[in-house]
């Protein structure tokens, strides 16, 4: 479908080919010939649900869980998702060889590190389900992995299992004790973190906790590179309503796009002061804020 | 073959289709999909005389058959705009039509004399002046709502342009009676229209019993908007028939998601068509309601476009 050659990107009619639930997210495996080739890990596909009259126009961004660039249909792309509106239902009500249209591999991948440090994959919910495939790519760089897991309840981990396999140690977190230590991933972080000597705190999951993730890695002297789940309508960098405000390499901040300039941001480059309440303001001092209310 | 090509005043067109402005960012990201130049033109994110943040978010709400957005006019500035978003569509060797805005009367103009003054200005065959956008100097009232304010604004960024560059006045639905502010801007020396823009709307978060969008008010558009499109472009159109005032090309913007779509307002009177809401749900959407309106007409045996302009009157 997609006619412009290394664009780095394709727009495919994807074909579900397998399905499975997992706790409380739903795990499926698209045929989507192009994309697998050209994702990284931290990329994103969109989809478009409900065909082509759908009176849901908005594409549905879901961060990649992993690729295989040459099976046995074709490359394929999976996902993890919570059938939580009208759309995501519709993905995870799809019978198994329906069509989806997919575009993607899209957005920033996860930076690797040049040298071969100890990492820690942090992932809140389905929200991990990046973080597999990364530790794979950072394990063949030589990193020590290590992944710490949280979630509201046991039903709602995804991949504690899978972790055991993809890294050299797991933690896991639940807010009320049915698996793992009760409490937040930011409860065992720290001790992550200065048992493996980490530099880079990787993340993926809720706002709040992906600042939780920033402040103590800061603290500990280490990197933390998250990728945020900001509300998308096109996925593609041409509707401007996934902004938020991020530090530029020149101390400035400005309303970015989500989708083209992330998801993955460095966590200290985000003004995490501006996100309060389900609301993200346009903090004073960014590049064309609007004058302070109040008057002059 | 259908002969695709249209006239917009001094601007001569391959084809009638068009991105619509604020739904195609300005070139780049699209051109990952498909060739910009391939379009009658492209149309870009309105552009004001300084960068803008625009609005916080929450900025989107999806409705039936379309959304509600509160971007805020979020842009680079004119001297930015030119020199690197212009820059790149004429490099692309697509055709612009540059939508600008201001927040009052006097920016529109330094917007157009900034543009005008730019190295790439070759690549422009028209301006789209973004009438609905709030006036500061009347109590944020949109200019496009006000018959004054806005031939004010036609006629300042009229006299910044040269002749054989076409102005098009962008409409706002959410007037009494939009043949006036049409005749209006008409007479203060538009080349043409372009309609419409979104309607206002407000979506409620019933889950924390507060309005979904930071900036609480938000543009309707998408497939809803259609028939609003469809009757303001008929209105208009038999208001220039009645000789009410001098007829000009008609912009027809709101709802098109398929070559059907488009036909619908070009029947009712539109000489050319942009895509806004359905590019966020098709990349190539666009493009591919140019095909889709080629095949409709050659089904139907026209040999031009131009044919069924506005033929859905006095049948
Ligand atoms: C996210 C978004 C941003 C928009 N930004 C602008 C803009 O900057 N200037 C403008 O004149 N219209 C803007 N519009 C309006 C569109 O150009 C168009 O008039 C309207 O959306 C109706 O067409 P549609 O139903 O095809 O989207 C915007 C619309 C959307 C959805
Ligand atoms: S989701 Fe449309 S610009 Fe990012």
């Amino acid at each position: 479908m997609s006619a412009i050659p290394n664009a780095g990107v394709t727009q495919v009619a994807g074909e579900l080919i397998a399905t499975r639930r997992v706790g409380a997210y739903h795990h499926l495996t698209l045929v989507a010939p192009g994309v697998a080739e050209l994702a990284r890990p931290g990329q994103f596909v969109a989809l478009a649900v409900g065909g082509s009259t759908s009176a849901n126009l908005l594409r549905r961004c879901f961060s990649i869980h992993r690729v295989s660039p040459s099976g046995t249909y074709g490359g394929t792309v999976e996902l993890v998702l919570a059938a939580a509106g009208p759309g995501s239902t519709w993905i995870t009500e799809l019978p198994l060889h329906g069509q989806v249209d997919v575009v993607g591999p899209l957005g920033r991948p996860f930076p690797l590190p040049n040298e071969p440090v100890a990492c820690v994959l942090v992932g809140g919910g389905y929200g991990s389900a990046p973080l597999f495939w990364l530790a794979e790519h950072l394990r063949e760089r030589g990193c020590h992995v290590e992944m710490v897991l949280g979630a509201a309840s046991e039903d709602r981990l995804f991949g504690a299992a899978l972790a055991r396999r993809s890294a050299d140690g797991v933690t896991v977190t639940t807010d009320d004790g049915s698996a793992g230590t009760q409490g937040w991933v930011s409860d065992v972080l720290p001790e992550v973190i200065r048992r493996t000597g980490a530099a880079v705190v990787y993340g993926c999951g809720p706002m709040g906790m992906l600042r939780s993730i920033t402040e103590v890695a800061t603290r500990e002297g280490a990197v933390a590179q998250v990728a945020v789940e900001e509300a998308m309508a096109c996925g593609i960098g041409v509707c401007m309503t996934c902004v938020m405000p991020v530090v530029g390499n020149d101390g400035r901040t400005r309303m970015v796009r989500s989708c083209v300039e992330g998801p993955v941001f460095r966590g200290d480059r985000v003004r995490w002061d501006a996100f309060a309440d389900g609301y993200c303001v346009v903090p004073e001092d960014a590049v064309g804020a609007p004058p302070a209310s109040g008057g002059h | 073959m259908v002969d695709m090509s249209v006239t917009l005043a001094e601007a001569h067109l391959p084809n009638p289709l068009m991105t619509a402005s604020g739904c195609a960012a300005n070139g780049k990201e699209l051109s990952r999909f498909f060739d910009v130049a391939g379009l009658g033109a492209f149309v870009t994110k309105s552009v004001m005389s300084a960068p803008r943040s625009g609005r916080g978010t929450p900025r989107m709400a999806e409705t039936p058959s379309g959304m509600l957005n509160s971007i805020g006019l979020q842009g680079p500035g004119i001297d930015a705009f030119v020199e690197e978003d212009l820059a790149w569509l004429k490099s692309a060797g697509a055709r612009a039509l540059v939508s600008i805005a201001g927040s009052s009367s006097g920016e529109f103009a330094d917007v157009a004399a900034a543009l005008r003054n730019s190295d790439s200005f070759g690549a422009v065959v028209g301006v789209e002046v973004n009438i609905s956008c709030p006036n500061v100097a009347n109590r944020g009232l949109v200019f496009a709502c006000d018959p004054l304010a806005s031939a004010k604004v036609v006629a300042l960024v009229r006299e910044q342009l040269p002749r054989d560059i076409p102005i098009f006045a962008k409409l706002s639905p959410d007037v009494t009676d939009i043949s006036g502010i049409a005749a209006a801007c008409v007479k203060a020396g538009a080349s043409g229209l372009t309609m419409i823009n979104t309607l206002l709307g407000i979506a409620i978060d019933t889950d924390r019993m507060r309005p979904q969008l930071g900036g609480i008010t938000g543009g309707l558009s998408g497939p809803a908007i259609r028939p609003v499109a469809v009757r303001a472009i008929w209105q208009v159109r038999a208001a220039m028939d009645q000789g009410r005032f001098r007829a000009v090309p008609i912009i027809g913007v709101g709802g098109v998601r398929t070559g059907r779509d488009a036909l619908e307002l070009v029947a009712a009177g539109a000489s050319a068509v942009q895509v806004g809401t359905a590019t966020f749900n098709d990349p190539t959407a666009p493009m591919r309601v140019l095909g889709e309106l080629e095949a409709l007409l050659e089904a139907k045996g026209y040999a031009a476009f131009t044919e069924v302009i506005g033929i859905a009157h006095g049948q």
